[in-house]
């Protein structure tokens, strides 16, 4: 055995040293103040780059929730777009639609609603297992897109409209003025390297305005943060490893007394929670929903970025949703080509990173290992009596 | 498979040394027209080793899927502390206290040998998500439990310093050593070994019979299969010979080293490796 495999770097629940603290606090600030930094080179030259910044955050909240259900579960969900649109509609239905409802009742409301789907999708399809899941939860998503444009109660093929943006703070008043917002903060205007303070751009605190997408942004990497470390308690802990029992051998699992069922429904569900929550901040953020929205394409492309990101690595998931957005926005000026080169893009990572670009390293880690294990087997017995081989049964 | 048959109410679960644990009382098993199992009834009791053994292709397999419910008896039944396992749930059936081995290696390759075990060791967790996700302090207990419990079961048997490594990198004995230890972290009443020797060298087999002796003298009942006579010999204390599908011989291993019955069975029979 390599020396390298007799120890395994995991940042266990130990107290974080004060350096790790600090970068992290950086970094949070970092990705707090970046709508307003307007970075040169990084920034979406033909599109605004809140929005952009925006949609790259909802698409991490999505594929943070996507990992649960086929990273660390192991249960390939083509129909997760379903999830998204049931957290949309719920928050399309019960502000404008329906109701009036303010958006900060609906978001539970939504979250709920959704998680009840996924229960509801999970009991009876959770029976079937790998390629058969996958066809069953892609004809989910397909039933609620369907279902939303033939049902005129669900606004039809023309959707929703004037879904209302969460509160502002201070609120507006009741006859609809906007209030005095409690401070701008001034973007940053770059003049080839050189950063000045801009005077005329200014960003409201705490307006959410059609023009301004900065603090939609803020509220959704706020819940992607959230999301986050819930992931992280919930992976370290006894649910974590029952998930991944049931992964890697679910026969076994079931034997070593984790209720696998139980445990791939909570997965869905989770999945599903988390699925909402996305589709509400979308639907807020966009002000209608229509099912041309929630259109099989975006399942796929979020399984792309959950793939590409490296499934069961929460980090690597983060950086896939984060480049199936950003890529086709900074490169607009070939829009024509775009989807060309997303093809290729996705060839390449095929051949060169299958496993995404940030692999899970644990599953990386022991599959290297086996590889040598089997070199070993196979060929002169380098590591002695160690490396017992397998009988060929 | 559909579980419909119901379970018979349960006598009092009281195991005193030397009463029965586990009790197969005459089942028959069929798959179509072959019947893999029939009539065999036999029970262990309480603190020993019990071998079950014969031939390749005598059922013994099959016969150990129906005392830990993943097969359901045509007819008989097998009953664990005076219930019945028909029916139950094979999680459940691993919370009431038996735990088991498989012939080949079954590990969560991806986790490490202390993650295996924990798994184990979970099974009579009560930690749910909301628990996971506020850390409270009754999660935080049975985690630093879980954690505590798997070192000490692989110190048992003698693997604590792979504690850290991947359940797949581990070399081929000591993926045993860690199957065993992952059962045990289930805190069974009763340890089925699914041939534990498979694929051992002699001087192995000598260290997994003293491993094998270590656990039951840890307090824990241990049934084992195997179809290597002479291996089994040297551990247990009374052995249930199968061979095609039925019952031949019971007894201690020195009267089943006379029997005449046994000897025939094994008698020319290739001692190959692919008893499957």
């Amino acid at each position: 055995m390599s020396a390298a495999s007799s120890t395994r770097p995991k940042a266990k629940g130990k107290v974080p040293k004060p350096p790790k603290a600090v970068i992290i606090a950086i970094a949070v600030v970092f990705f707090y103040a970046l709508p307003l930094l307007h970075l040169p080179i990084i920034s979406t030259p033909d599109s605004d780059f809140a929005g952009v910044l925006f949609t790259m955050a909802i698409y991490v909240i999505v594929a943070l929730g996507l990992n649960v259900v086929v990273g660390y579960a192991g249960l390939l969900d083509l129909g997760y777009v379903g999830f998204y649109a049931v957290g949309a509609y719920t928050v399309a239905m019960l502000t404008s639609a329906h109701g009036s409802l303010p958006f900060l009742v609906v978001l539970p409301i939504a979250v709920v609603v959704a998680m009840i789907s996924g229960v509801i999708l999970g009991a009876p399809t959770l029976r079937v297992r790998g390629d058969y899941l996958a066809i069953v939860t892609l004809g989910f998503g397909e039933i609620i897109r369907l279902a939303a444009t033939n049902s005129d109660w669900l606004g039809g093929a023309r959707g929703v409209s004037k879904i209302p943006a969460p509160p502002s703070i201070p609120p507006n008043k009741a006859d609809g003025t906007v209030t005095d917002p409690l401070f701008e903060i001034p973007h940053i205007k770059w003049d080839g390297i050189i950063p000045s303070i801009d005077d005329e751009t200014k960003t409201r605190f705490l307006k959410f305005g059609v023009l301004d997408a900065a603090p939609y942004y803020w509220m959704a990497l706020t819940v992607v943060l959230v999301v986050l470390i819930a992931d992280v308690l919930i992976k370290n802990s006894r649910v974590g490893r029952a998930w991944e029992a049931t992964r890697e051998d679910e026969d076994a699992a079931e034997i070593m007394g984790v209720p696998t069922f139980r445990y791939k429904l909570l997965a869905f569900a989770m999945g599903a929670f988390v699925g909402g929550l996305a589709g509400a901040l979308f639907a807020t953020r966009q002000s209608f929903v229509n099912p041309q929205s929630f259109a099989l394409l975006l399942s796929i492309l979020f399984v792309a970025a959950v793939v590409v990101g490296g499934q069961g690595n929460r980090w690597g998931v983060i950086i896939g949703a984060s480049l199936v957005v950003y890529l086709p926005e900074r490169f607009r000026e070939f829009a024509d080509f775009r989807v060309l080169f997303f093809g290729l893009a996705l060839m390449l990572l095929a051949i060169f990173r299958p496993e995404g670009i940030l692999p899970a390293g644990r599953t990386r880690r022991a599959k290297a290992v086996e590889e040598e294990l089997i070199a070993v087997e196979e060929g002169s017995d380098t590591d002695g009596a160690e490396a017992e081989v397998k009988p060929s049964a | 498979m559909p579980e419909l048959i119901k379970d018979t109410p349960s006598e009092a679960p009281a195991p005193t040394p030397g009463a029965p644990i586990l009790e197969v009382d005459n089942v028959t098993l069929k798959f179509g027209g072959v019947t893999a199992l029939d009539g065999v009834s036999f029970d262990i009791k309480q603190g020993e080793i019990l071998g079950l053994i014969g031939p390749n292709g005598a059922g013994k397999t099959t016969c150990f899927n129906v005392m830990t419910g993943v097969y359901k008896p045509t007819s008989g039944e097998a009953r664990f502390l005076g219930s019945s396992l028909a029916g139950r749930k094979r999680f459940e059936i691993t919370r009431l206290g038996i735990a088991r081995t498989f012939q080949n290696i079954r590990l969560f390759r991806t986790m490490t040998a202390l993650e295996n075990v924990m798994v184990g060791v979970d099974a009579h967790s009560t930690t749910g998500v909301l628990r996971a996700l506020f850390r409270t302090p009754r999660q935080r207990k049975e985690q630093a439990y879980a954690e505590k419990r798997a070192h000490e079961l692989l110190e048992l048997v003698g693997i604590e310093h792979r504690a850290h490594e991947f359940a797949a990198s581990l070399p081929y004995g000591d993926q045993r050593r860690l199957e065993i230890a992952r059962a045990l972290a289930t805190e069974p009443k009763l340890l089925c070994l699914d041939e534990p020797a498979a694929g051992f060298n002699p001087a192995e087999k000598v260290k997994l019979l003293e491993l094998i002796r270590k656990v039951r003298d840890s307090g824990y009942t241990v049934l084992v299969i195997e179809h290597d006579m002479r291996l089994v010999m040297g551990v247990t204390d009374r052995i249930v010979v199968l061979e095609f599908g039925r019952k031949i011989a019971e007894g201690t291993p020195a009267e089943i080293r006379d029997n005449p019955a046994v000897i025939a069975a094994y008698l020319g029979v290739e001692d190959d490796d692919d008893a499957a």
